[in-house]
């Protein structure tokens, strides 16, 4: 059953996952948990199944409950199918107090989506998350794996706009 | 010590204890959530928040340690705001529907919100909804009630060994929840529902049917296995509503079993017996007591006394088993058996007064090797086994020799998975006596020759020896062996090899009070020499007895060889059942049918596996007509004109045995097998008795027989053996074995050795069939 599990994760993420193991005590491998759900999240495009969480959970020999908890605590990690592009906006206390509400009005109007939807082109998942650390350059939002600061609607469109 | 002062009141507490302990050892209260002193400490609801001097914030009482000279205040004003303002915060998404909820009128936060919380809420916002997960047929869920104490996830964590619940989500968005909307399965699962502080974990079977404050509550016993678990049996007006855990540190501290906890819900089963009733031309016929005891009594007195037997359930109290014995001596005959679960008697008379585990309970945490011998002991004995994760989590070594790889609740450090029992533990001796000159019996000498010894084998043997407090202990498995007798002898010398205690964990919920009761066919009450050896129920039932008494037993489902039993009670021409229940076989072939009160309803005690007898009062009342069994023994005797029946309470049925057991002898000199035997060739059939078919009570208990654990209807097989025998790809298979047969679906099950074909016995389906270890055929269906 686990030996199944752990087959969906793809030899090369195994790989790459044994490098964070390696990286601390040998009894202690669940320290990588969060490197290890965010390799599995790559590999599937972007999102984690429930049965990449049970495989993340089998290779590092831990409950799965523990897994997801730690899947569902942290808001990169996907539990359902994402666009191509993620779009991740701040609304915390700076970026609210600079404007954020604007940006997920503009954003949202832009796209035709609420928060925390996909288009139905599957390009675009807009969502909603806490602080990514960026107060000094509020509003902002986290576009894939980049930070975009200053945001106004124009700068969105121009951000947009430049996207394939 | 640690000499601290608490509200101004000195107080000696522990080195590395915390303050909320040290209050409470010193009877001061300090009100908590989320603090239990079995779980690990979270700290995660605040509400012992607490003054201690030179600390410039509150403290939680539960995670500060205490140090020398500190002064902690519970009472002072800061620490009554502190508290009050963490009980407002709980109470903001709290729904206030005390009215509905099943906790209400025993809640932790109802309680405690008397005491700290404000008559008027200040929060005027939308509370949160959680959505409430079906976690299976024992635990209702309302999760908005759900204060995020942690309790549940840290038991299963931490106690039950298998993190079912979890702790999802963020902040707001936190709750308890099991990985994908799975039911808990846990045999321990029912303790969240104690554990849980709020109403959002609450008994599935118990929901919206009374009011703590409607309950009269009762100490007595579970009798469903041989730990003797503490339970309290709250009634209704004499209706038995709910069992819930009682704390006995030495027993079950403050667990119990899911059996323990459920089993009550079969009291009002539609099989149970309300009314005596005997049997006429074919046809049943309610009759009142004297009637049906004296036809019963008739009707036994047409044979001569020697062609009588009597058969009692593992789990009838001490009082019923004593009775039943001088019962069937007074008439004349030894032929009383109660070891239904066993078919091997080569060595009773060498065995110990009673099946014992040969330490105390508590002990078992201490071993630091411990190896299992044919025990399923998650299922079996779940408390026991609770005790052994106990001690695998200090870093013992637990090991097993078991016809099936039994999921334990911990990491078994070496196992052996194997049908030929007896091969594997001569091989552990084998390995015991490697460059060893300890003298051992010949027939040992003897018996190992050509037995292979594998790493694995000396890996075990090493354990044991190096083992300061090291167990050697044989379950259900190894019991109801065809050679359980050479098991036995083989462990006893391992056991002395090693250094090791030897220990039985006993099938059934009082075999030990059954033995010290004399209720064996070569033993009477305190292991007194029978006047006449009798017949076990093997030889009963082969020499054909005409006439049986029945105590609470169902021979068909609680007989290893339920194919004989049936075959037996079906060709005997005279059945009287003393029971609680009847099945659809038994109303075939008993006589006259006497209703017997169960545990719950009835005054008598019970002796666990350590030894220890406890003792009980009828918690609730038994329907209709229902009779305590050891009255309705009693009065029998009285019929048969015996002497010795003069009892008029339960307590003087005990005080003669307990006199009767005052000194009992040492155990015998070790039996010496002759050769040791072999198992038949090709499939055999693997017969455990699953959790949920231990008894006739267990068997009817509805939410229990809905639990992923009653879900074994299924032929099983591993992938090689199906392979072999072309069973691949089948879904359904018949299994044939003597004269008889069942239809079920097959399943692919690696968790079981080559050969072997795994069908649990005590299920209605595997009525009819022969026992385990045995040569069974399979063929499609």
């Amino acid at each position: 059953m686990s030996e199944k599990m752990i087959e969906l994760l793809s030899g090369e993420s195994r790989a790459d996952i044994d490098r964070w193991i390696a990286k601390y005590p040998p009894e202690q491998k669940q320290s990588a948990v969060m490197a290890a759900l965010r390799i599995a999240q790559e590999q599937n495009g972007g999102w984690l199944t429930e049965e990449l969480i049970q495989a993340v959970a089998a290779y590092l020999a831990m409950e799965v409950m523990a897994v997801y908890e730690v899947a569902s605590f942290y808001s990169m990690y996907e539990l359902k199918p994402v666009g191509k592009h993620k779009i991740s906006v701040c609304t915390n206390i700076s970026c609210m107090l600079c404007g954020s509400d604007q940006v997920v009005e503009h954003l949202q109007q832009r796209l035709g989506i609420k928060l925390g939807e996909t288009t139905a082109d599957n390009r675009f998942t807009l969502k909603e998350v806490e602080c990514l650390g960026a107060c000094v350059n509020a509003p902002m939002f986290e576009l894939n794996k980049n930070y975009y600061e200053n945001l106004t609607p124009e700068a969105i469109d121009a951000i947009l706009d430049g996207l394939d | 010590m640690v000499n601290i002062e608490i509200n101004g009141k000195p107080v000696a507490a522990r080195e590395g204890s915390m303050l909320l302990e040290a209050a409470d050892e010193a009877g001061i209260t300090i009100p908590r959530f989320c603090y239990h002193s079995k779980l690990s400490i979270a700290a995660s609801c605040r509400m012992c928040l607490v003054e201690v001097e030179k600390v410039p914030k509150p403290l939680p009482a539960c995670a500060t340690p205490v140090s020398e000279g500190m002064k902690a205040y519970t009472r002072s004003p800061r620490a009554i705001a502190a508290q009050r303002s963490v009980m407002e915060f709980l109470l903001i998404n709290h729904p206030l529907d005390c009215p509905i909820c099943d906790q209400g009128g025993e809640c932790e936060l109802q309680e405690m919100a008397l005491g700290y919380g404000n008559d008027v809420s200040r929060y005027a916002e939308a509370k949160r909804v959680v959505h409430s997960p079906d976690l299976g047929p024992l635990i209702a869920t309302d999760m908005s009630r759900c204060i995020h104490c942690t309790r549940c996830v840290r038991f299963g964590e931490e106690i039950g060994g298998m993190m079912e619940l979890g702790a999802p989500g963020r902040g707001e968005h936190m709750h308890i929840a099991t990985y994908m909307e799975h039911s808990v399965d846990s045999e321990l699962s029912g303790n969240v529902v104690d554990l849980c502080p709020v109403g959002a974990l609450t008994s599935k079977p118990y929901r919206y049917s009374a009011r703590p404050w409607e309950l009269q509550s009762h100490h007595t016993v579970s009798p469903h296995d041989c730990v003797g678990t503490n339970i309290r049996l709250d009634s209704r007006s004499g209706r038995a509503m709910r069992v819930v855990a009682r704390d006995n540190e030495a027993v079950n501290e403050c667990w119990i079993a899911d059996r323990d906890r459920f089993s009550y819900t079969a009291l009002e089963h539609e099989d149970r017996l309300r009314k005596p009733q005997i049997k006429r031309d074919g046809v049943w016929q309610e009759c009142d007591w004297d009637t049906a005891l004296t036809t019963a009594v008739e009707g036994l007195k047409q044979f001569a006394a020697d062609q009588l037997g009597a058969l009692a359930a593992y789990g009838a109290t001490n009082e019923e088993h004593f009775l039943l014995q001088r019962l069937m001596r007074g008439i004349g005959s030894a032929n009383i058996d109660h070891r239904l679960r066993q078919q091997d008697f080569r060595d009773q008379n060498e065995q110990g007064p009673y099946p014992a585990l040969g330490q105390p309970i508590a002990a078992l945490e201490q071993n630091d090797a411990v190896l299992l011998v044919g025990s399923n002991i998650r299922k079996e004995q779940p408390l026991l086994a609770q005790r052994l994760r106990k001690a695998v989590r200090g870093g013992a070594r637990v090991m097993a020799i078991n016809p099936v790889d039994y999921a334990m609740a911990f990491t078994l450090a070496e196992k052996r998975i194997a049908l030929d029992l007896v091969s594997e533990l001569l091989a552990v001796a084998k390995a015991l006596l490697e460059g060893s000159s300890e003298a051992v019996p010949q027939w040992l000498t003897t018996a190992i020759v050509g037995v292979a010894v594998e790493e694995s084998h000396r890996a075990i043997a090493g354990t044991l020896r190096a083992g300061k407090q090291a167990s050697v202990l044989l379950g259900a498995g190894a019991q109801g062996h065809p050679a359980a007798a050479e098991l036995r002898a083989v462990a006893n010398l391992i056991a002395s090899l090693s250094g090791a205690h030897i220990g039985i964990l006993a099938e059934g919920g009082n075999a030990a009070g059954a033995a010290l009761a004399g209720c064996l066919p070569h033993r009477g009450a305190g292991c007194q020499a029978s006047d006449g050896i009798g017949l076990d129920w093997k030889a009963m039932f082969a020499a054909k007895l005409p006439g049986y008494l029945l105590l609470g037993v169902e021979p068909e489902y609680d007989c290893i060889d339920s194919a004989a039993a049936l075959q037996a009670m079906q060709e005997a021409r005279f059945v009287v059942a003393i029971n609680s229940y009847a099945s659809v076989a038994m109303r075939d072939y008993a006589d006259v049918l006497l209703p017997a009160a169960t545990f719950a309803e009835t005054a008598g005690s019970l002796v666990n596996t350590e030894g220890q007898w406890q003792g009980f009062n009828g918690a609730a009342t038994a329907p209709g007509e229902a009779r305590p069994a050891w009255k309705i023994l009693r009065v029998l005797g009285n019929l048969f004109d015996i002497n010795g029946f003069e009892q008029n309470s339960a307590e003087e049925v005990r005080a003669e045995l307990e006199a009767a057991c005052a000194q009992l002898p040492a155990a015998p000199a070790a039996w010496q097998p002759k050769a040791m035997s072999r198992l038949p060739a090709g499939l055999l059939r693997i017969a455990d008795v699953p959790i949920y078919a231990v008894d006739a009570m267990v068997r009817r208990a509805a939410p229990l027989q809905t639990t992923a654990d009653a879900d074994l209807w299924q032929i099983r097989l591993n992938s090689v053996t199906a392979e072999k025998a072309g069973f691949s790809s089948v879904v359904e298979a018949r299994l044939i074995q003597g004269a008889g047969e069942v239809v079920l679906p097959l399943l692919i099950d690696e968790r079981l050795p080559d050969n072997a074909v795994y069908l649990p016995a005590g299920l209605s389906a595997t009525v009819g069939l022969g026992g385990g270890f045995a040569a069974v055929e399979l063929t499609h269906a």
